[in-house]
């Protein structure tokens, strides 16, 4: 029971990165319609931000750990944002309103770029980074098996849940929300409305990206080691996520990551750990068999 | 606007380039990340950072004045098609004649070359099947490349069973593996089809990896044997049994180069000239128009389930065959050669060819493979400038290389007629 938990509690702490991730998936999916290969790649160049801004923190004498993940946080998510809009403005605004598989090419360019980008500029080598922050609560001593909560699996809750909110606030209760719910159900009907679409699209990158950044830092922080390759796998389970969760549909991003990080956790835990991502993705096509739009999306109604 | 104030415009938007790429280079050229006696160390860089910034000033100062200057207007897409169709009458004929005379002048790097492009375009060939004429997205096609390859590898160390014996097998378990594939997917569309694909591909190749017992896991399978001339085979001893004994030449490793490029050359023009003559097919047809409209399909009483499946199942089937090759010609497979990026190499190639366009795989396969090989000397920016090469290309041709097509089925005299007429590939 215990050992069910902890897993419980590591699953969830996976799932909130992979969320994060999703929903720059899925906001740009839902607006534009295209898959953003180079998101997962954004994910890493953030990660690597993120790294070089807490190496740079300690090297000139910044001790206190809130303020330098703070200042982090918001150094990576500013330049990640800053490479999100210029992918956007560069590979895929070009090819608005092109034929389907143009812009889906141009990002798996994109994506191949980033990543060697990555790799020539900070080296191909595993880079590791010591635990930031330390410490654990420990659930049922008494028990066979101890559960732990790391003060980092915390950190990492608390702030996704913070960005989340945020995010949430942006997309439900400001203009620049509205603007981009309007883009999202019909964009050529939104521009005749008045609303700046260009602008919108471009501002919906840059919060992904942001947010990817953010969920890069929890990457960092969770494993302690990156290398130029994570955005690949973890942007492909993201997008699972988002397809699993309904893609379109933010509350499903954050839900089907949540989902896969369980059953990734799980998986590891009772059977083999070589094959999680082969469970990630067998759940990601048995849901798809039976529920074609996923957990949360709406179904496609096709006009003829 | 005068000439003055357009030059001042110019050099404002290139300064604000610049100091976007000062933004993103800053951090990431400028200090880099080493691991350290005891911990990481920044090491700064401001040169890379320096050098970086003025590439992106001047670059985008150059295409703004190339832009200003440009005769204005673009051709017309009716006259580019006609140009395109008379220019393809031509290039057609004369890449076969290339491809067929090259091993007669060119050394045995470029034989090597050839053999690599000739891969890719039987490929993308292949995967023209799926995506182009049925309008079905496919990105784990390297799943079916992977299959063809183990499955030859497999079958000739544990069964001895010989090249010409297991090519075909091997087109059979990767059209199988299609199905098994395509049963899933039937009611998916679009994007939701393009992950499970992927998802499929990443499977297989996970399996290969763990599999050890069967696939000897990460280390991958050597000594696969090489294929046979009916029953001859290239050994450099030259002894009985050998194509040099049998010929009485004198033994040398290129006859086995130059054998080997036929084999993928005539495998390549297999899977063209089949594809064509399926075009012309009922089923062929149907293809076409379910990559047009499913819901019309449907309506016109074509079975959607039979379509999709020997879409699937024919262009795995093709991907197996060039798997097959892929072994007996590395002589060793591990699962690090069927990664997302073959995937997604191949789809590129089909893309940029022009989506359905025979000719287009073959030029976009010889710019591509071609291309990035040239670039072999700078060999940790190669695929920097391959993924860069996939964006400028898809921006300046969106509709690929040949972006005419010639319908299957007309009525009186067929006609090219533009790409931007076909709605390809919606799901």
């Amino acid at each position: 029971m215990a050992y069910a938990l902890q897993q419980l509690i590591n699953g969830l702490t996976l799932g909130m990165i992979y969320g994060l991730i999703a929903v720059g998936y899925t906001m740009v999916y839902g607006i534009v319609g295209m898959i953003n290969f180079a998101h997962g790649d954004i994910f890493m160049i953030g990660a690597f931000l993120s790294l070089i801004a807490l190496t740079g923190l300690a090297a000139i004498g910044i001790t206190s750990v809130p303020l330098a993940l703070a200042i982090t946080l918001l150094f990576a998510a500013a330049i990640a944002a800053l490479y999100g809009w210029t992918v956007e403005r560069i590979a895929y605004r070009p090819l608005r309103g092109s034929f389907r598989l143009a812009p889906l090419i141009s990002a798996i360019g994109m994506s191949i770029l980033l990543q060697n980008f990555a790799q020539v500029s900070q080296g191909a080598r595993v880079k590791p980074m010591a635990p930031l922050i330390e410490g654990h609560i420990s659930l049922f001593p008494d028990a066979d098996f101890t559960t732990q909560i790391s003060a980092m699996q915390i950190a990492i809750v608390i702030t996704t849940l913070l960005v989340l909110g945020v995010f949430t606030w942006l997309v439900t209760r400001t203009p620049l929300g509205r603007a981009m719910r309007a883009c999202e159900q019909d964009l050529k009907m939104a521009g005749l409305l008045g609303i700046d679409t260009d602008q919108t699209i471009s501002l919906t990158f840059v919060i992904g990206a942001a947010l990817a950044a953010v969920a890069g830092l929890m990457f960092l922080l969770y494993y302690g080691a990156i290398d130029f390759y994570i955005g690949f796998i973890a942007g492909v389970k993201a997008f699972t996520a988002a397809v699993l969760g309904g893609i379109g549909s933010l509350p499903g991003a954050v839900l089907g990551g949540l989902t896969i990080g369980l059953i990734e956790t799980f998986w590891s835990a009772y059977f083999t750990v070589e094959y999680k991502d082969v469970a990630a993705f067998s759940i990601l096509v048995v849901v798809l068999i039976f529920m074609p739009s996923g957990l949360l999306g709406r179904a496609d109604v096709e006009k003829v | 606007m005068s000439a003055v104030s357009a030059g001042a415009a110019a050099l404002r938007d290139a300064f604000l380039s610049a100091l976007v790429a000062l933004g993103l280079f800053g951090a990431m050229i400028g200090l880099k990340t080493e691991v350290g006696p005891t911990s990481l160390v920044l090491v700064p860089r401001p040169w890379a950072v320096a050098i970086a910034v003025a590439v992106v000033f001047a670059g985008r100062l150059a295409l703004l004045t190339w832009r200003a200057w440009r005769p204005a207007g673009t051709p017309s897409p009716r006259r580019l098609v006609t140009a395109g169709a008379r220019a393809g009458r031509f290039v057609a004929p004369l890449l076969l004649v290339f491809a067929i005379t090259l091993p007669a002048y060119a050394g045995r790097y470029w034989i090597d070359l050839g053999i690599l492009v000739l891969t890719y375009v039987m490929l993308g060939w292949g995967l023209t099947i799926v995506v182009g004429l049925a309008g079905l997205l496919d990105l784990g096609y390297v799943a079916f490349y992977a299959v063809g390859a183990y499955s030859y590898a497999l079958l000739a160390q544990n069964f001895g069973l010989g090249f010409w014996t297991c090519l075909p097998l091997a087109g059979l378990l990767a059209a199988c593996w299609g199905l098994i594939l395509g049963f899933p997917v039937l009611r998916l569309r679009g994007d939701y089809l393009a992950i499970v694909t992927l998802a499929f591909g990443e499977i297989i190749r996970i399996v290969l990896l763990n599999w050890v017992s069967l696939t000897n896991g990460p280390q991958g399978i050597s000594g696969i044997p090489r294929p046979t001339l009916f029953g001859l085979t290239f050994t450099m001893d030259g002894g009985p049994g050998s194509v040099a004994d049998f010929f009485g030449v004198e033994p040398d490793i290129s006859q086995r180069v130059i054998f080997l490029y036929y084999v993928i050359f005539g495998l390549a023009l297999l899977t063209n000239w089949v594809s064509l003559r399926l075009r012309r097919l009922p089923l062929g047809r149907a293809w076409e128009a379910l990559r047009e409209d499913e819901v019309a399909c449907r309506a016109l009483g074509i079975n959607v389930t039979t379509t999709k499946l020997t879409a699937f199942a024919i262009g795995a089937c093709f991907g197996g065959f060039a798997g097959a090759f892929f072994a007996t010609r590395q002589a060793f497979i591990s699962p690090e050669s069927f990664t997302f990026m073959e995937s997604a190499t191949v789809l590129a190639i089909v893309v940029l060819g022009g989506l359905g366009s025979q000719l287009g795989v073959a030029l976009a396969a010889l710019v591509m493979i071609g291309g990035t090989e040239l670039f072999r000397e700078f060999a940790e920016y190669r695929m920097l400038i391959f993924g860069a090469a996939l964006v400028v290309m898809m921006i300046l041709r969106p509709r690929g290389l040949v972006s005419g097509r010639t319908p299957s089925v007309s009525l009186g005299s067929s006609r090219q007629i533009s790409a931007d007429l076909i709605s390809q590939g919606r799901g």
